[in-house]
C-alpha cells in the first residue's frame, strides 16, 4: 500500500498537467470572447459586443436553427435504433445476424468521417437515380447519415446498462403473467432510462458537431452550423466564433451540472 | 411478405430493424465506393445524374476502369499522403499513450468517490464542439498567438516561432482531440486489475517500478490496444485538424480526398482513395475487435 502512495505525487502532477492541456484552450476561447479588440489575441478591454454581433448574424442563426432541428430528430431516431441494437446484442445472442450486427455497430465508431460521408453520398445519388428517392439532398439525407453513426454510440451506452442490469424484476413480472411488451415498457425502459437520456444527449451533440459528413450529404439550402463556422474559421480567427464557443460551453456545462445533481439525488434516494 | 413480417416474432424484428438500417446505410455505401472507384473519370463530371452509365441502349456494357488505382500508385502524391497519414496517426497514438496512460492510471488509483468526477473532467471537453476546440488552437499557436506571446514575454525566444501550419500543430491538435478516446478504455482496464497480484509482488519485495513493469503494464495491454485503435483508425482519415492547423506540406489522405472531391470534382479518384484507405483500416479494426472481445470476456 505504501508503494502505491510513493507513486502518487508524480502521477498526480501528470494528471493535473493532462487536465491543464485539455482545458487551457477552452478557457482561452472563453476569455477572448469578452475581448473588445478584433485582434483575438490582443486584450483590448472587457466587452460583450461580439455576443451582440453574433445574434445579428442572420446566416449563422439560420444554420444554428437547422442544426438544432436535425440534432433533435437525429437523437430521437438514434435512441430508437440504438436501443433495438443493444437489446439484440445483449438479449438475443443466439439469433441470426447477431455477430454481423456486432461488427456493423462497432465499425461506425472508428470509421473516418470522410469515408462515411463520401460513401453515403454515392449511395444517395445512386438511390435517387434508381428509385427517385431521396429527391435531392438536404435535411433528410443529413438526418439519415447522422442517425447511422449516432446509433452506434447509443448502442454502446445502452448495451453496457442492459448488461449490468438486474433482471429479477423482469423475471418476476413475466412470472406474474405480464406480456413481454408490457414488461419492456413498464420495467426495462424505466430501468435503462438514464442510459437513454445520456444516449440522446450524446447523439444530439454528435449531430450538432458534425462538419465532414454533413458537407458531403447536404444540398443547397441546407447549411448546418458547423459548415458556417468552418467557412468563417478558414478565413482566420474571429471573436464572434469565440462568443459562439462560449455559449456552447455554457450550455454543455449547465446540462452536465443538472445531470450530475439529478444523478446524485437519485443515488442518495437509492441508498 | 407483409403478413410474415407482421406475425414475425418480436425477437426477430428487434434484430432485423437495426441490422437492415446498418446494412443499407453503412455497408451498402461501401459497395458504391468500390463501384465508382472503377468507373470512367469523364463520366464523373457534374451533374452527378450522369453517374450510372453502364446500361446504355438497353445493353449492359461493363467497362471497368482500374486507371484510378494505377494513378494512385503512379503519382507520388497519393502514396505520400497515405504514408503521411500513417506516420501522423502512429506518432499521435504513441503520444496519446504516453500522456494518457499516467492519467488513466492516476484516476484508477484515486479514491473511489473521486473517480467519477475525474472521469467526467476527461469526457467533458468531448461534449463541446470538436471544430471549436480545434479552432481554439489557432489562437494559441499562430505567430502572434498566446503561446508565442508567453514564450517571448519570459524571454525564451526573441522571434515568434512558426508553429501553426506545421506538422507540430497537427500533432498537438490530434493528441488534444483524441486523448479522451484512449484514456477511457485504458481506465476501464486498469480499474479492474487484480490487486492481489500486485500485493503478492510487493510482498515478494518487488519495487514499485518493477511491480508496474511486470504486473500492471502487461495486464493493461488489451486496454492499451483497444484505446490505441480508437485513436489510430479515425486519425488516419482525419480532415479538420490537418486542414485548419496543418500547412501545405502536411499531406494526409483525408485532406487529399476532400480536395479531390470538392475542389477537383474527381469522384472516381476520391472513391478509389477511400477504397484503399478502407482496405488498410480493416487490419487495425480486426485487431481492435479482438482485444475488445478479450476484455469483455475477462469481465464476465
Amino acid at each position: 500500500m505504501r508503494a502505491m502512495f510513493m507513486r502518487y505525487p508524480v502521477l498526480i502532477c501528470l494528471l493535473l498537467a493532462g487536465y491543464a492541456f485539455l482545458y487551457l484552450p477552452i478557457f482561452s476561447l472563453i476569455i477572448y470572447s469578452f475581448n473588445e479588440s478584433r485582434l483575438v489575441t490582443v486584450w483590448g478591454g472587457f466587452s460583450t459586443k461580439w455576443y451582440g454581433e453574433l445574434l445579428q448574424n442572420g446566416p449563422l442563426i439560420d444554420a444554428a436553427l437547422l442544426s438544432l432541428k436535425i440534432a433533435a430528430m437525429n437523437a430521437t431516431l438514434a435512441i430508437v435504433l440504438g436501443t433495438l441494437a443493444a437489446l439484440a446484442l445483449v438479449r438475443f445472442r443466439k439469433s441470426r445476424g447477431h455477430a454481423s450486427l456486432g461488427i456493423m455497430v462497432t465499425a461506425p465508431l472508428v470509421m473516418p468521417e470522410i469515408i462515411i460521408g463520401l460513401s453515403l453520398l454515392l449511395l444517395f445519388v445512386a438511390m435517387e437515380d434508381l428509385t427517385g428517392w431521396p429527391a435531392g439532398r438536404g435535411q433528410t439525407t443529413i438526418l439519415i447519415a447522422h442517425a447511422t453513426f449516432s446509433m452506434a454510440y447509443v448502442t454502446v451506452i445502452v448495451q453496457s446498462r442492459l448488461a449490468h442490469m438486474d433482471r429479477s424484476l423482469e423475471e418476476a413480472a413475466l412470472d406474474l403473467g405480464a406480456r413481454p411488451l408490457r414488461v419492456f415498457f413498464t420495467i426495462t425502459l424505466p430501468m435503462i432510462a438514464p442510459a437513454l437520456a445520456a444516449g440522446w444527449l450524446l447523439a444530439f451533440t454528435l449531430s450538432m458537431d458534425d462538419l465532414v459528413i454533413a458537407s458531403f450529404v447536404s444540398g443547397p439550402g441546407s447549411t448546418t452550423l458547423p459548415m458556417v463556422v468552418y467557412s468563417s474559421v478558414r478565413l482566420g480567427v474571429s471573436p464572434q466564433i469565440n462568443a459562439l464557443a462560449t455559449l456552447f460551453i455554457a450550455v454543455v456545462s449547465l446540462a452536465v451540472l443538472i445531470a450530475s445533481v439529478i444523478l446524485y439525488r437519485q443515488q442518495k434516494k437509492d441508498n | 411478405m407483409k403478413l410474415s413480417f407482421a406475425t414475425a416474432n418480436p425477437q426477430k424484428l428487434i434484430v432485423a430493424i437495426p441490422w437492415l438500417w446498418l446494412a443499407l446505410f453503412f455497408v451498402m455505401p461501401f459497395i458504391f465506393i468500390l463501384k465508382i472507384s472503377v468507373s470512367e473519370p469523364q463520366l464523373a463530371m457534374p451533374p452527378y445524374q450522369d453517374w450510372i452509365r453502364e446500361f446504355e441502349d438497353g445493353l449492359l456494357t461493363i467497362t471497368l476502369n482500374f486507371g484510378n488505382y494505377l494513378l494512385l500508385l503512379e503519382d507520388d502524391l497519393y502514396v505520400s499522403a497515405l504514408l503521411g497519414s500513417a506516420t501522423i496517426a502512429g506518432i499521435s497514438t504513441l503520444l496519446c499513450l504516453l500522456i494518457g496512460y499516467p492519467m488513466a492510471y492516476a484516476i484508477a488509483l484515486a479514491p473511489s468517490h473521486w473517480r467519477m468526477p475525474l472521469l467526467m473532467l476527461i469526457i467533458l471537453p468531448f461534449w463541446t464542439s470538436f471544430l471549436l476546440r480545434v479552432y481554439a488552437w489557432i489562437g494559441i499557436l499562430k505567430d502572434n498567438g498566446l503561446l508565442n506571446q508567453l514564450l517571448m514575454s519570459i524571454g525564451l525566444i526573441d522571434q515568434p516561432l512558426q508553429i501553426l501550419h506545421t506538422p507540430v500543430a497537427v500533432y498537438i491538435g490530434v493528441v488534444y482531440s483524441y486523448l479522451p478516446f484512449l484514456v477511457l478504455p485504458l481506465y476501464a482496464t486498469l480499474v479492474r486489475l487484480d490487486n492481489t497480484l500486485l500485493e503478492a509482488a510487493a510482498d515478494l519485495g518487488a519495487r514499485p517500478l518493477r511491480q508496474f513493469m511486470t504486473v500492471t503494464l502487461p495486464q493493461s495491454v488489451p486496454g492499451m490496444v483497444a484505446g490505441s485503435m480508437l485513436v489510430f483508425i479515425p486519425v488516419m482519415g482525419e480532415f479538420v485538424i490537418p486542414d485548419l492547423l496543418g500547412g501545405p506540406d502536411t499531406l494526409m489522405v483525408g485532406k487529399l480526398m476532400w480536395t479531390e472531391f470538392f475542389n477537383n470534382k474527381d469522384w472516381p479518384v476520391a472513391s478509389s482513395l477511400a477504397a484503399v484507405l478502407l482496405m488498410l483500416l480493416i487490419i487495425p479494426f480486426v485487431f481492435m475487435r479482438h482485444f475488445e472481445q478479450r476484455t469483455a470476456e475477462e469481465e464476465k
